[in-house]
C-alpha cells in the first residue's frame, strides 16, 4: 500500500493537486521577495551548530558559490559599463563638436532667443527669459519636481504629534532627548555666523531679484537662502530659529509661492494660447522692475528651493519642523 | 465651441493646483478635492474627445505667448483625449474601490499627503498624455517617478521601504537613460519640439547623417522607458512594488504608470523619430522578442508563486510584454491592439487588486492561497469582481481581454515573419494564464476543509463598503463595454493614431 502511495505522491497528478490547494510550490518557486528580518533580539543566541550553518550560508569566506556570484556580478558590471563606455565614445566622434558654428543647435531656435530675447521677455538674462517665459510650462513642473520630493521626505520622515503608531513616538522622544543638547556653545561657529548669516540673505535676495539682469535667478538664489537658514539653526539651534522659521511658515510660503505661480502662469498660457493682450507691462530693460512676470516668478522659485532646503534638512535632523 | 480647445490645459493645471492645495489641508477635505478634480477632469476630457472628433483634426494648444520650436506646447487629438478620459476613469474608480483601505493603511496625519501624491500623478499622467515637446515630457517623467515612490512607501512598513528603494534604483536608470536619449538628440537636431524635430530627424536620415547616434537615441529611449515600464528582463522591481503597496496605489502603479511610459514611447516612435526610421532600425525586432519572452517567463512566474499579491503581480509582467509584442510588430494594426491592450490592462488589473484586497480581508489578512480557500463566498462582490478580472485576463469572449488578443492575432497575419512566433506566443501565454488564474478562481470558490476553520478562528469577515462594491461594478461594467463594444474604441483607437501622423 505505501508502495503505491509513494509512487503517486511521486506523479505530476499529486503534485498538481498540491499546487492546486496551494500546499506545495512546485519546483521550490524561488522567492525573490526580499525578506525582511524580524526584528533580532539581542538575546537570542544561536547555538554554535545553528550560528555555523549560517556562516556557511550568509559569510562570504565560506561559501563558496557565493564568493563566486559576487566575483561574477562585479565582473559583469564593469564589462557592461565598458561597453557601454565605448559604445557612447564611439557615438560622441560622429556627433556635431563642440562650438562648431555649423552644429545644428545654433539655429533659428537659439536665434531668436539670443536676438529677440530682451523685446519679448524684457529680461536682459536671456536664460532667465527661456525658463521663466518661452519655456515657463516645464519650469513649473520643475518646482512641482521640488515640491513633489518634499512631500515625499515628509511621507518618510515626518513625526506627528498625534499619531497613533508607537515606534513613532519612541522615535520622537529620543530625538527629543538628543534636541536637548543644541544649542551646542559653539562660540566660534555663533560669531562667523552672526557675520555671515546677514550677508547670505541679502545676497540670496539679491541673486533672486537681479535674476532677469544677471546670471543668478530663482533657483541659485533659493539654494543660497536655504543654505543661510541652515547655517542659523546650526549655530542657534530650533528654539530661535522658529520664531521666525516654523511649519507653518514653511507651508503658507510653499503653499503661496506655488498656487501664485500656477495662477499666473495659467494666466499668461490662457491669454497666450487664445492669442489675446496679457496686459502686463514689460517695462524698460535692465530695470529691476521690468520683464512682466519674471521677477515675481523669480521669487516664487527662490522661496520654494529654499523653503525645500531648509526642510529636508529639518526632517532629516529631527523628524518635524 | 473654440473654448474646448482651452480644457486639456485647464484639466492638467487644475490637476496640478490640487495636488499644491491638498499639502495644507486635512485629509478629508484633500479627498473631497480629488474626487472633484478627478470627475472635472473626465468631464473635461470627455467633451475634448467630442470636439476633436467633430472637427476630425487634431488641435495644438499653445503654453505661453511663444509658437511652436520657442515655446512650449501641448497637441490632442481623440486618441489624447480618450486616454486622458480613461485615465482618470480607472484612478477615480481604484482610489473610490481601496478608499477604505486607504484609511487603515495610511497614518491619518499624512492622508492628505497622499492626495498631493495622487493629484501631481493625474498631472504628470495628463502631461505625458498631452505634451508635445520632450522636455515636458521627461520634467513630468520625472513628477510620476516621485510620486510613485511615495506612493509605493505610503504604507511605511519594511517591505514597503525596501520595494520604494528598488523602484527607485531602477526608475532612475530608466530614467536617465531616457534623459541621455533627449540630449543627444538635441545635439544632432537642436529641437525639443515634437513636430519640428520630426522634420530635422527625417532630413538627417535622408542625408544619411549621424547614423551612430541616431541608433543610440532610439535604443536609450526604449530601453529607458522599457526599464520603467517592467519589460521583462527589468522586472525584478515590479512584484514587491505592486505586491505591498496599498490597492489603491497597487492598482494605479501597476495599471497607469507603467502604462503613461509605453504611450509617450508610442507618442516618440510616432511623432519624432517617424515609424520608418525606427522599424529599419530594427529595435522593435528587439522589443518585441522581449515582449514575447514576457509574456511566458512572466505566467510561468506566476504560476510559480504562492502568494496571491505576487501572483497578480508577475501577472502584469505578461501583460507589459503583449503591450510590447504588439509595439514591435511596427504595423498600425500591432500599435492598434497595443493602445487597446493598455486600455485592458489597466482596466483588468486594477479590478484584481482591488477585488483581491477585499478577498484577504475576509481571510484574515492572509494572502497566502490555502487561507483564501472560499473567500468568494464570504465576499460576494469581491469574488464576483475578481473572476471577471480574471476570465477578463484569460481572454474570456464579451470581455475586454479576448478583444485585444483578437486585435494581436489579426495585426500578426500582416507581418509574416512574426506571425509564427505571435501566434504561438499567444496561445502558450494564454493556457499559462489559464493555468494560474482559473487555479485561483478554483480556490476563492472551494470549500475550506474543517480543520482549517477551526484553525483559523480570529478570522474577521470584514464587509466591503458599498463604495468599494460600486467601484468594483462598475470595474466590471467597463471591462464588458470595453469586450462587447470595442469597435468604438478601436474606431477611436485607429482614428487616433491616423491625426498623430
Amino acid at each position: 500500500m505505501s508502495k503505491i502511495r509513494k509512487n503517486y505522491e511521486k506523479s505530476f497528478a499529486y503534485r498538481l493537486k498540491q499546487w492546486v490547494n496551494g500546499d506545495l510550490d512546485i519546483a521550490d518557486a524561488k522567492q525573490l521577495e526580499v525578506q525582511i528580518p524580524e526584528k533580532k533580539e539581542p538575546e537570542v543566541f544561536l547555538n554554535s551548530m545553528e550560528q555555523e550553518t549560517l556562516d556557511d550560508i550568509y559569510d562570504e569566506r565560506r561559501n563558496k558559490l557565493l564568493r563566486r556570484m559576487d566575483l561574477l556580478s562585479k565582473a559583469a558590471s564593469v564589462v557592461l559599463c565598458v561597453v557601454l563606455i565605448a559604445f557612447l565614445l564611439v557615438m560622441v566622434a560622429d556627433m556635431p563638436g563642440f562650438g562648431d558654428a555649423a552644429s545644428p543647435v545654433n539655429n533659428e531656435v537659439a536665434a531668436r532667443y539670443i536676438e529677440s530675447g530682451i523685446p519679448e521677455t524684457g529680461a536682459v538674462n536671456f536664460v532667465t527669459g527661456m525658463i521663466l517665459d518661452y519655456r515657463a510650462f516645464d519650469t513649473f513642473g520643475e518646482s512641482n519636481v521640488l515640491f513633489i520630493a518634499c512631500i515625499c521626505v515628509q511621507i518618510l520622515l515626518r513625526l506627528d504629534k498625534k499619531s497613533k503608531r508607537k515606534e513613532v513616538q519612541d522615535i520622537k522622544k529620543s530625538a527629543a532627548k538628543e534636541l536637548k543638547k543644541e544649542p551646542g556653545e559653539d562660540l566660534i561657529l555663533q560669531k562667523v555666523s552672526m557675520v555671515l548669516v546677514p550677508l547670505l540673505f541679502v545676497f540670496g535676495i539679491y541673486i533672486i531679484l537681479n535674476g532677469h539682469l544677471s546670471p543668478g535667478g530663482g533657483f541659485s538664489g533659493g539654494s543660497v537662502l536655504g543654505a543661510a537658514l541652515i547655517l542659523y539653526l546650526s549655530a542657534f539651534g530650533y528654539e530661535k530659529t522658529e520664531k521666525f522659521f516654523s511649519q507653518k511658515t514653511f507651508k503658507a510660503i510653499t503653499l503661496s509661492a506655488l498656487s501664485f505661480y500656477c495662477l499666473a502662469k495659467s494666466y499668461s498660457f490662457f491669454t497666450g494660447a487664445n492669442h489675446l493682450e496679457s496686459g502686463i507691462p514689460l517695462g524698460t530693460p535692465g530695470n529691476i522692475l521690468s520683464s512682466g512676470l519674471i521677477l515675481p516668478l523669480n521669487i516664487c522659485v527662490g522661496l520654494v528651493v529654499a523653503c525645500t532646503m531648509y526642510g529636508f534638512y529639518t526632517l532629516f535632523r529631527k523628524g518635524d519642523f | 465651441m473654440e473654448f474646448i480647445r482651452n480644457f486639456p490645459f485647464f484639466s492638467i493645471i487644475l490637476a496640478m493646483f490640487s495636488g499644491i492645495i491638498s499639502s495644507v489641508i486635512s485629509g478629508k477635505w484633500a479627498r473631497r478635492i480629488n474626487l472633484v478634480m478627478l470627475c472635472t477632469v473626465m468631464t473635461l476630457s470627455g467633451a475634448t474627445l467630442w470636439y476633436t472628433a467633430h472637427i476630425g483634426e487634431s488641435i495644438t494648444f499653445m503654453m505661453g505667448h511663444f509658437p511652436a520650436p520657442w515655446g512650449n506646447e501641448i497637441r490632442f487629438g481623440v486618441l489624447e483625449c480618450l486616454m486622458a478620459f480613461f485615465f482618470a476613469l480607472i484612478m477615480l474608480l481604484s482610489i473610490l474601490g481601496g478608499q477604505a483601505r486607504i484609511v487603515e493603511d495610511v497614518e491619518d496625519t499624512k492622508l492628505n499627503l497622499f492626495y498631493v501624491l495622487l493629484n501631481l500623478m493625474m498631472s504628470s499622467f495628463l502631461a505625458l498624455i498631452y505634451t508635445n515637446d520632450l522636455f515636458t515630457g521627461y520634467v513630468f517623467v520625472e513628477i510620476n517617478t516621485i510620486a510613485a515612490c511615495g506612493m509605493i512607501m505610503m504604507r511605511q512598513n519594511g517591505h514597503g521601504i525596501v520595494a520604494a528603494i528598488r523602484y527607485m534604483v531602477m526608475a532612475q536608470i530608466g530614467s536617465g537613460l531616457f534623459l541621455i536619449g533627449i540630449c543627444i538628440l538635441y545635439g544632432i537636431t537642436g529641437q525639443l519640439l515634437m513636430v519640428p524635430a520630426n522634420s530635422a530627424v527625417q532630413t538627417i536620415v535622408a542625408n544619411g547623417q549621424y547614423v551612430i547616434p541616431l541608433v543610440v537615441i532610439i535604443v536609450f529611449i526604449s530601453v529607458g522607458l522599457g526599464i520603467k515600464s517592467g519589460l521583462f528582463p527589468f522586472h525584478s522591481w515590479i512584484p514587491d512594488t505592486y505586491g505591498y503597496a496599498t490597492p489603491t496605489a497597487s492598482a494605479i502603479l501597476s495599471g497607469l504608470v507603467s502604462k503613461g511610459y509605453i504611450f509617450l514611447l508610442i507618442k516618440i516612435i510616432y511623432r519624432v523619430i517617424g515609424l520608418p526610421v525606427i522599424a529599419n532600425s530594427k529595435i522593435l525586432n528587439v522589443l518585441f522578442g522581449l515582449g514575447v519572452v514576457a509574456m511566458i517567463m512572466g505566467s510561468v512566474y506566476a504560476i510559480l508563486q504562492k502568494d496571491m499579491r505576487k501572483m497578480i503581480a508577475y501577472s502584469s509582467v505578461a501583460q507589459i510584454g503583449y503591450i510590447y509584442m504588439g509595439i514591435g510588430l511596427a504595423t498600425t494594426a500591432g500599435f492598434v491592439a497595443a493602445i487597446f491592450h493598455i486600455l485592458t490592462h489597466a482596466a483588468t488589473k486594477a479590478l484584481l487588486f482591488v477585488s483581491a484586497r477585499e478577498l484577504y480581508e475576509v481571510s484574515g489578512g492572509k494572502t497566502d492561497f490555502k487561507s483564501l480557500r472560499g473567500a468568494g463566498y464570504r465576499s460576494r462582490m469581491a469574488g464576483l469582481a475578481f473572476s471577471v478580472g480574471s476570465l477578463a485576463m484569460v481572454g474570456f469572449p464579451m470581455l475586454a481581454g479576448f478583444i485585444s488578443k483578437y486585435l494581436f492575432a489579426t495585426a500578426a497575419i500582416e507581418s509574416p515573419h512574426k506571425m509564427l512566433i505571435t501566434f504561438t506566443a499567444l496561445i502558450i501565454s494564454t493556457f499559462l494564464n489559464a493555468a494560474y488564474f482559473l487555479k485561483t478562481m478554483v480556490t476563492i470558490y472551494s470549500e475550506r476543509k474543517q480543520y482549517e476553520k477551526e484553525f483559523n478562528l480570529q478570522e474577521s469577515v470584514n464587509k466591503s463598503s458599498l463604495m468599494t462594491r460600486i467601484a468594483l461594478l462598475v470595474f466590471v461594467l467597463t471591462n464588458v463595454f470595453l469586450g462587447s463594444f470595442s469597435n468604438i474604441v478601436v474606431d477611436v483607437i485607429q482614428k487616433g493614431l491616423a491625426m498623430f501622423g
